[in-house]
């Protein structure tokens, strides 16, 4: 009974750890759809207000910066439509911030599904963003809603709105992977990110826009992948007087700098997770 | 018995966990020390382990605490990665691991059901379907729209057992499901095992509970510091494992004086009022406790022991077959029908009753067989605040006025 006589089924496939991706593609949509939905209405619609908070959060933010520096500081003299402007970056910005925020412990406070399941690990970063990018989606409606009220003229332009969202996903996609396998071994980065992500938003042309940038500087600025997204959507949308991201930048050959800082981030999230992955459990 | 497919098949599996021995480590401590290597124990959790598991076989996994068995559980499952060795799997794994089967405190049971039910491969729809079955099997209907958080421990017991046992995976892989839990719910969960059993899937259990794996296994498997110690019938597995148990942590007495096997318990229990088995008694009723007692060697000066320990390890009482004398020479083969009664005057509470057989009247007896919790009962209907036992006795009163010294 004991010697290795029966045959094995045919059907036996071997079993590997887990990794970041792996399995059916389908049951991982379905996955981080399902954590990613769930932990939004958590999120969301958890308290007695609910979305109210979610939508009042960068509406308060924004009428505190828009006080501060188009009444006080006088920043935002000169830049056409201010305050829509304001308005679109902290949207898209706060999505970046909240994402990548919650990600650093998102593996960690998701121990009880990781030491016990078996399931492609990438699936919990990729629904924090997706919780985040479904708020900004509700946020960018109001947004739009402002803009048209504001007194910008739509323009067919509007509907490219989307095509700037994929980059901007795939790189916050790229940063939440990144921070989230390294906060299972050095949980220091968690403070080091609240400091490194203030310093982004005030890198990046949120408060202000590129041209009040001295020359200078208006290069090294825009090699941040997301100084050039907010950028052109500050062209496609706000201000079509504005220069486009490329236009800013000096030409398509300045803007590779930015492209290859944006396909380091995402491939190298990528890969330092995918490495980490099958390890998680353990570390935990 | 037919010829089986083996569904499992691991072929020299190792794992082995660094663990630093200064655990938490900053960046900025690397910083500081970029060349120093971090010193780490290494801990050899599985050391080429090799087996087979069949199709529709019940298999168990025991070994003492550290011996390996849950991480090699946990390999099973996919949820550690081997280090060396491979291991083939047919068909799809439900696990239930350190009593749990990966649920969210934060949400509530549908939310939890059904996410589980994606991991396991169903899509959202028929994860959804399945979720009354679940709930109507962990009887926690009341309790649908409570956060998990505020479930018992034991309430989320019964649910993630019951979202492994509802899976229509082909093999369930579960981790100490008795250690929790009411004395209904682990009968509950004694009765699926026994329904799985019969529908033939496939089942690996880890457990220290001896008994339970004589009741159910069809194999088991001892796992001691990581190696693969013994496989076989559980009946020969658990004397491996009281063996190495016992044979170490009562060092007072030689081990080998241990091995003789003579003896053994084949079953236990406590009879009922009307003659049937029971665990639970009245205060009052008769109790009586039988043992069958197998005889596989021949021997002349057996003696068997009974105890009665409280669920706290309190010895109520104890004894032995002394009083009737030896039973004179038993041959191999034979079974004996040990039957103790007593008065019912336990207070309300667990009881475990245990069963030894010895040989030889000489100090140190060997010892042939050892169950120190070879069945369980409970009392209830006890007067309150009697003590542990109510012994009989009597109350007098009188006034002790006239005979108070001056």
């Amino acid at each position: 009974m004991n010697a290795p006589a029966a045959t094995v089924s045919p059907e036996a496939r071997e079993m590997h750890g887990p990794s970041a991706l792996g399995g059916s593609a389908r049951r991982f949509l379905d996955l981080t759809w399902m954590i990613g939905i769930t932990e939004y209405r958590l999120t969301y619609f958890g308290s007695v207000l609910g979305y109210l908070w979610a939508l009042m959060r960068p509406l308060l933010l924004f009428g505190v910066l828009y006080v501060v520096f188009s009444q006080i500081v006088k920043f935002g003299e000169g830049i056409r439509n201010y305050p829509v402007l304001l308005l679109l970056n902290i949207v898209l910005f706060n999505f970046f911030q909240e994402a990548t925020s919650r990600s650093v412990t998102a593996v960690v406070e998701s121990e009880s599904l990781v030491r016990k399941m078996h399931f492609p690990r990438m699936v919990i970063p990729l629904s924090t963003v997706l919780t985040a990018a479904l708020n900004m989606a509700l946020s960018l409606l109001a947004v739009m809603v402002f803009v048209a009220a504001y007194g910008v003229d739509p323009r067919p332009e509007w509907l490219l709105l989307p095509v700037l969202l994929v980059p901007l996903l795939a790189i916050t996609a790229g940063v939440a992977m990144l921070l989230s396998s390294l906060y299972v071994r050095f949980r220091d980065v968690s403070p080091i990110w609240a400091v490194l992500v203030t310093a982004l938003f005030y890198g990046s042309p949120v408060l202000y826009a590129i041209d009040s940038v001295p020359e200078a500087y208006q290069r090294a600025v825009l090699c941040n992948p997301i100084a050039m997204l907010l950028e052109q959507a500050r062209h496609w949308i706000v201000d079509p007087s504005a220069p486009g991201a490329v236009e800013a930048i000096g030409g398509a050959g300045w803007a590779l700098i930015p492209l290859a800082v944006f396909l380091a981030v995402c491939i190298g999230g990528f890969w330092v997770f995918n490495r980490e992955a099958p390890r998680i459990a353990e570390r935990l | 018995m037919r010829e089986r497919d083996a569904v499992v098949d691991v072929k020299g599996l190792s794992k082995t966990f660094r663990v630093p021995k200064q655990h938490v480590m900053t960046i900025k401590e690397r910083a500081l020390h970029p060349f120093r290597r971090i010193e780490v124990d290494e801990l050899h959790a599985l050391r080429d382990v090799s087996f087979q598991i069949l199709d529709g076989e019940f298999f168990g996994i025991v070994g003492r605490n550290g011996s390996g068995k849950s991480t090699l559980l946990k390999c099973l499952a996919g949820i550690y990665s081997a280090d060396r060795g491979r291991i083939l799997i047919a068909g799809r794994v439900a696990p239930f691991i350190e009593l749990g089967v990966g649920f969210n405190p934060d949400l509530t049971a549908l939310d939890n059901v059904v996410i589980n039910g994606v991991m396991m491969g169903l899509t959202p729809r028929e994860a959804r379907r399945r979720f009354d079955e679940i709930i109507a099997f962990a009887e926690l209907e009341e309790f649908l729209d409570l956060k998990l958080k505020n479930y018992s421990s034991g309430m989320q017991v019964r649910l993630a057992f019951s979202v492994m046992v509802q899976s229509d995976a082909e093999m369930l892989l579960i981790d100490e499901v008795l250690a929790v839990g009411d004395a209904a719910f682990q009968q509950k969960c004694l009765d699926q095992f026994h329904l799985l059993r019969d529908a033939g899937r496939t089942i690996v259990l880890v457990t220290h509970d001896m008994l339970t794996i004589e009741r159910f296994c069809h194999r088991a498997m001892l796992l001691e510091t990581g190696r693969l110690e013994e496989i076989g019938e559980p009946r020969e597995i658990r004397r491996r494992y009281l063996e190495l148990n016992f044979g170490r942590e009562e060092g007072a007495a030689p081990a080998r004086d241990r091995r003789w096997r003579g003896l053994s318990v084949a079953e236990a229990w406590v009879q009922a009022a009307d003659g049937g088995r029971a665990d639970a008694l009245a205060h009052g009723e008769p109790l009586e406790m039988h043992a069958l007692i197998d005889v596989e060697e021949p021997i002349e000066d057996a003696r068997i022991w009974f105890w009665l320990d409280t669920d706290r390890q309190a010895r109520i009482f104890a004894g032995n077959t002394d009083a009737l004398g030896l039973p004179g020479r038993l041959e191999a083969g034979q079974r004996l029908h040990l039957r103790v009664a007593a008065p019912n005057a336990l207070a309300d509470g667990r009881y475990y009753v245990g069963w030894s057989a010895t040989r030889g009247t000489a100090v140190p007896e060997e010892i042939a067989a050892f169950h120190p919790r070879a069945c369980d009962f409970t009392v209830h209907g006890a007067p309150p605040d009697a003590g542990l036992v109510s012994l009989e006795h009597t109350v007098t009163l009188e006034s002790a006025l006239a005979e108070a010294p001056r």
